[in-house]
């Protein structure tokens, strides 16, 4: 790292969206030649900082000064004419035409005003050489694998004399032998001058390739350090605002409840999955949850704790390992297949997979048991007026009326909609994705009561949480997941959050290949 | 991220004003209902004649057919799709049923109504299962089926029909009522029921509604995607049984022309959103009245063809207009 004046200095950077703030009095700094890990948990403002950075968003204070020169970005075309480039998760670029069209698209060469296609062609080569990168520039994108079309954005971004990266979870969706020829292109990158930060959740390629650390956290700076000398577990720490010695401790409903019994380990599991992996995020998960356990899943964000709720309940294809209830194999291949064997799910996303925004309390709630209120073909109005009484005032569902919109109520009131969705199934087992995600502190004790209940009267329940305080006093046993692996299973004396995040930064007893570095390139 | 920080509380404050405010406000229901009554007075006091029980049957009658291919339409339109190909199928079906009816009533229209729902549920399988885009299937359709129809009427000649108990459907009359008006009222009847107290109702609002949430609660999504375009595709046949009955022929180059266009209209007219997750038959009657009433007082008030189109036209997107989504 060269100690001279930095390529990129952004300083108090605050940004608000109405009442919240976004991002408060942040600094970010760039050396030439620095690859910047930029890590932070969901709502940290790590996104926000990047788009401000990009132009994508203005900022409300601060000062962003490139080459020393301050600088003011309204639009992202503003940023990249200034060498700040992003290339994002999903990938912006025309799949209908060629490497050399995206690489050039507005400000293709010209000749006597119309495109000269042999001299972008021919630019597009000698680009895509002197980044190493093995491509035809006639190729038509959408052709390419995902990895490919990756690397063209990053080329395009070359081609615009970018100084500074961007890379957002750049390796997502790649094969571990695309990473590394991803790494041989930042490396190269980042020889020739360039600052990239770099956005990931694993921990593995943070390692291997960047030299320096911002951390945000509730859109704050925690901190910016050097990686090498940095434990993972103290990283991890400070992702999540904990301290390694002491670790808070009753602050959930659950607390009141700590009497949890471990369930019986004679008893059969109700639920059980044996080596499930599949898509990119997935890759070997074993994990089993009995009657009147609520089994924690941990992980950091992007370690497949979704990704495997998902495949048991048959919302996504799991291609690989076993998933069986009561012992008999499920594998599940749609929600429909989930829901007849007894399970119940509700997703961490409300508003896209959750609520039917037009309709109303009554017909959401009992979306999923109208099969079971229906006789000859007609739901029977009766059966379901009592049903969605009894379970508004069980679960405390505050409107006017059962015939009010869903999407009018607050988000605690919708989750437990949601929740009632499942609960008048009476399913065996409920898998709960973040349940008490962005609702307030009254319906989220509320509902973390009622799954202690549920559980108590004998259902299984898996849930998944982002909340360490909630996993530590709400389950039976937590299992830790780790780039897509249940890396620990922890539970009784062990069950602790320094526990959790131990496994969660260097793997538990089984430690995980993970990524290496040293892959050969392509 | 930061939006869901931002927008989370405050969404929640103001809803619960707005809503029960917006409740003692005309809904688009209403509003379409407001503007068939004031039309039908109007025309009542200044178009001669209009006012006429044979005139108002007439306006029924030639109702009719538009209402059975709209509800088909509606319950498409829920589903957040569309059924550009209901005038064809009309085609498709009258041609069939002329060239089988010297083999038995019965039968040929069996038949049609066979052919017809089969177009539905081909159009169905492409965009549930293969997904394909709505717009394009039934468009593909649309081409096709009139093709079809004329291949079936030998080359697309007129195939005169005279069997008296078909002619029924589109000459017939129950007491004073048209065949063909109970048919259409049959028709809303069972939609309606079908939308308020099956649970197939509800899964056409919750598919078109928030499709990722509706699969996530068990709800079969393709099947019933399938379902409505066979139905839209069931009563566009029944439809194209009647107006060849009317005529007494299937002319398989004119029947059921721009009938996807005066569907589509009737429904959004009638305050079916085409966005989907909504539904109302009976917004779509309203709307299919006033584009009637509009067009029979046109005619009798002599005003040129091509004056009556510009004002359709004015009033779908008026219609549209008044139904923009509003902020919360």
């Amino acid at each position: 790292m060269t100690a001279g004046a930095p390529l990129l200095r952004m300083e108090g950077i605050t940004k608000r969206f109405g009442s919240a703030t976004a991002l408060d009095a942040v600094d970010l700094v760039l050396q030439r030649g620095e690859v910047h890990a930029l890590v932070g948990e969901n709502g940290a403002g790590k996104s926000t900082l990047v788009k401000i950075l990009t132009g994508a968003y203005r900022r409300d204070t601060g000062t962003v000064e490139l080459e020393g020169q301050p600088v003011s970005f309204d639009t992202p075309a503003e940023a990249q004419a200034a060498g700040v480039c992003a290339v994002h998760q999903e990938i912006h670029l025309l799949t209908h035409r060629t490497v050399a069209e995206n690489i050039y698209l507005g400000r293709e060469p010209r000749r006597w005003g119309f495109v000269d296609w042999r001299r972008m062609n021919a630019d597009a080569a000698a680009l895509l050489l002197d980044l190493g990168l093995d491509m035809q520039p006639d190729a038509v994108v959408g052709s390419l694998n995902t990895a490919r079309q990756q690397m063209v954005a990053i080329a395009r971004g070359v081609s615009l004399g970018a100084r500074v990266l961007v890379l957002d979870e750049p390796t997502s969706s790649l094969s571990p032998r695309e990473v590394s020829i991803l790494y041989a292109l930042v490396a190269r990158l980042k020889a020739q001058g360039t600052a990239i930060v770099y956005i990931s959740h694993r921990f593995d390629e943070l390692y291997a390739i960047c030299d320096r650390v911002t951390v945000l956290r509730d859109g704050r700076l925690v901190e910016t350090r050097p990686l090498a000398g940095l434990e993972r577990l103290d990283l991890v720490c400070l992702m999540l605002g904990k301290r390694r010695d002491e670790l808070r401790h009753g602050t959930t409903a659950f607390a009141e409840h700590q009497a949890r019994t471990a369930g019986e380990p004679t008893t059969a599991p109700l639920l059980e999955t044996e080596h499930v992996g599949g898509g990119s995020r997935l890759r070997d998960v074993s994990l089993q949850v009995r009657r009147g356990e609520i089994v924690g899943l941990a992980g950091l964000l992007g370690s497949g704790r979704t990704e495997t709720a998902r495949a048991v309940f048959g919302a996504d294809p799991c291609a690989r390992g076993k998933v069986s209830i009561q012992g008999k194999r499920l594998d599940a291949r749609s929600p429909d297949d989930a829901i007849r064997a007894g399970i119940g799910f509700v997703s961490e996303d409300r508003k896209a997979e959750g609520i039917i925004p037009e309709l109303s309390i009554r017909e959401n709630l009992t979306l999923a048991a109208l099969p079971l209120l229906t006789r000859y073909g007609v739901v029977s109005r009766r059966r379901q007026r009592e049903m969605v009484d009894r379970f508004m005032e069980r679960l405390g569902i505050k409107a006017s009326s059962a015939d009010q919109r869903i999407r009018e109520l607050s988000g605690g009131n919708q989750q437990k909609v949601l929740l009632a969705r499942w609960l008048c199934t009476s399913p065996r087992l409920l898998i709960l994705d973040e349940p008490t995600r962005g609702i307030d502190i009254g319906a989220k004790g509320e509902i973390q009561g009622l799954v202690n209940e549920l559980a108590t009267d004998g259902m299984a329940v898996l849930m998944i949480s982002s909340e360490l305080e909630e996993l530590v006093e709400g389950s039976t046993r937590v299992v830790v997941l780790r780039d897509g692996e249940s890396v620990a299973e922890l539970s009784g004396d062990q069950l602790s959050q320094q526990a959790i995040i131990h496994a969660m930064a260097e793997g538990g007893s089984t430690s995980s290949p993970g990524i290496a570095p040293d892959h050969p390139v392509h | 991220m930061a939006q869901s920080l931002g927008l989370e509380p405050a969404r929640r404050a103001p809803a619960a004003a707005p809503a029960s405010l917006r409740r003692h406000l005309p809904g688009p229901q209403y509003a379409a209902l407001g503007a068939l009554v004031v039309l039908v007075v109007a025309n009542a006091v200044f178009t001669p004649h209009f006012a006429s029980t044979s005139n108002l049957w007439n306006v029924l009658l030639q109702v009719s057919t538009v209402v059975l291919a709209a509800v088909g339409m509606t319950l498409v339109i829920a589903t957040g799709g569309i059924d550009l190909s209901v005038g064809s199928v009309m085609a498709c079906a009258g041609a069939v049923a002329a060239v089988l009816l010297e083999r038995g009533t019965v039968l040929a229209v069996i038949a049609a109504l066979a052919v017809a729902t089969l177009i539905g549920v081909v159009n169905g399988t492409l965009i549930a299962t293969m997904r394909v885009q709505p717009i394009v299937v039934t468009l593909a359709t649309l081409i096709a089926g009139r093709g079809i129809a004329q291949v079936i009427s030998h080359d697309g000649e007129l195939v005169t029909i005279s069997d008296p108990a078909f002619m029924q459907l589109g000459r017939g009359y129950a007491g004073p009522v048209p065949v063909q008006v109970l048919i259409a009222l049959a028709a809303v009847a069972v939609a309606l029921f079908l939308l308020r107290s099956t649970p197939f109702g509800r899964y056409v609002l919750a598919a078109g509604g928030n499709p990722a949430a509706a699969r996530l609660a068990g709800v079969p999504v393709p099947r019933t995607i399938m379902t409505v375009y066979a139905a839209s595709g069931l009563l566009a046949g029944i439809a194209g049984l009647i107006v060849a009955s009317r005529l007494g022929a299937s002319d398989a180059a004119k029947i059921g022309q721009n009938m996807e266009l005066d569907a589509i209209a009737a429904v959004v007219v009638g305050g079916t959103a085409l966005s989907g997750g909504r539904a109302t038959i009976v917004g779509t009657v309203i709307g299919a009245l006033i584009m009637q009433v509009i067009a029979t007082s046109f005619n009798m008030l002599l005003v040129p063809y091509a004056w009556s189109l510009a004002l359709k036209a004015a009033i779908i997107l008026v219609a549209v207009y008044l139904q923009r989504p509003r902020r919360v």
